[in-house]
């Protein structure tokens, strides 16, 4: 199942639903695409919705640090909002949970982004 | 008679994204038809893809000329699957710890890892050529740390 991704802007905040497998090869470049896509545009306030990730592997996760550290590089935010158990699980095998910051609500998600 | 010590399967393919797809479904598919429980059978599905992957990237670098092999068999008490490359080889000491501060950021280097957290036992061995990895997950135990030898 390819990784689909559709975005939508509320009050200056890109939200990316993700859909799919976020794993080596198209879905991995998907994710990357996207960001990049939004970062040339000057997108640089981005909530992943990832509750419709089914399957994440090392290298989707090595996606997921890229898109982190490359945003916040440009002074911008990237959030992570409704993990799946699965996906929640391996941030938290990897320790990576409490890199990220993470919603499961994203009312409450997009107020946590800096005015 | 033990039926399960008597239906090993195994594969050879070429070291493409597809044949890691393949052999993760194919993990997926003999974890649910022994009876693992569906996170078990996840895992076991993870740690063959990231197995896979490794093969196919790390060691084959998508050689054509390269193929990955694969092996499925149920002991009595086990799913044991062993992955084989035909690459460079792999020395398990050379694997940097992701979860080290200085590591946790890098984006990639997690492979390892995750196949040694998900499996109860995990054995790297660096053949002439290639490396060969085997995953052992034992029925009905939860996950243990995995052991190398």
């Amino acid at each position: 199942m390819t990784l689909k991704s559709n975005t939508r802007q509320v009050d200056g905040i890109t939200i990316v639903d993700l859909n799919g497998r976020i794993t080596l090869g198209e879905g991995s470049v998907k994710l990357r695409d996207t960001i990049r896509d939004l970062m040339g545009k000057g997108r640089n306030k981005i909530l992943l919705n990832l509750g419709e990730v089914t399957y994440i592997d090392s290298s989707g996760i090595g996606e997921l640090v890229s898109a982190f550290t490359t945003v916040r590089k440009e002074g911008g935010e990237l959030k992570l909002l409704n993990l799946t158990k699965k996906v929640h699980d391996l941030l938290q095998i990897t320790k990576l949970y409490t890199v990220f910051d993470v919603k499961d609500d994203e009312t409450a998600a997009l107020q946590s982004f800096a005015k | 008679m033990n039926l399960r010590a008597k239906n090993p399967v195994s594969y050879t393919l070429e070291s493409t994204l597809e044949s890691v797809n393949m052999a993760e479904q194919k993990a997926h598919e003999i974890a649910c038809k022994w009876g693992f429980a569906e996170d078990a059978q996840h895992h076991i599905a993870m740690a063959v893809r990231e197995a896979a992957v490794n093969a196919v990237l790390h060691g084959n670098a998508y050689d054509p000329n390269k193929k990955f092999f694969v092996a499925y068999n149920m002991t009595s008490d086990a799913l044991v699957i062993t992955i084989t490359d035909q690459g460079k080889g792999l020395d398990p000491a050379s694997i940097p710890d992701p979860l080290a501060p200085e590591n946790l950021m890098k984006t990639s280097g997690r492979g390892i890892f995750l196949i040694r957290s998900f499996m109860d036992e995990v054995r790297i061995r660096k053949l002439d050529p290639g490396t060969e990895i085997t995953l052992v997950k034992h029925v009905g135990r939860e996950a243990t740390k995995s052991k190398e030898e």
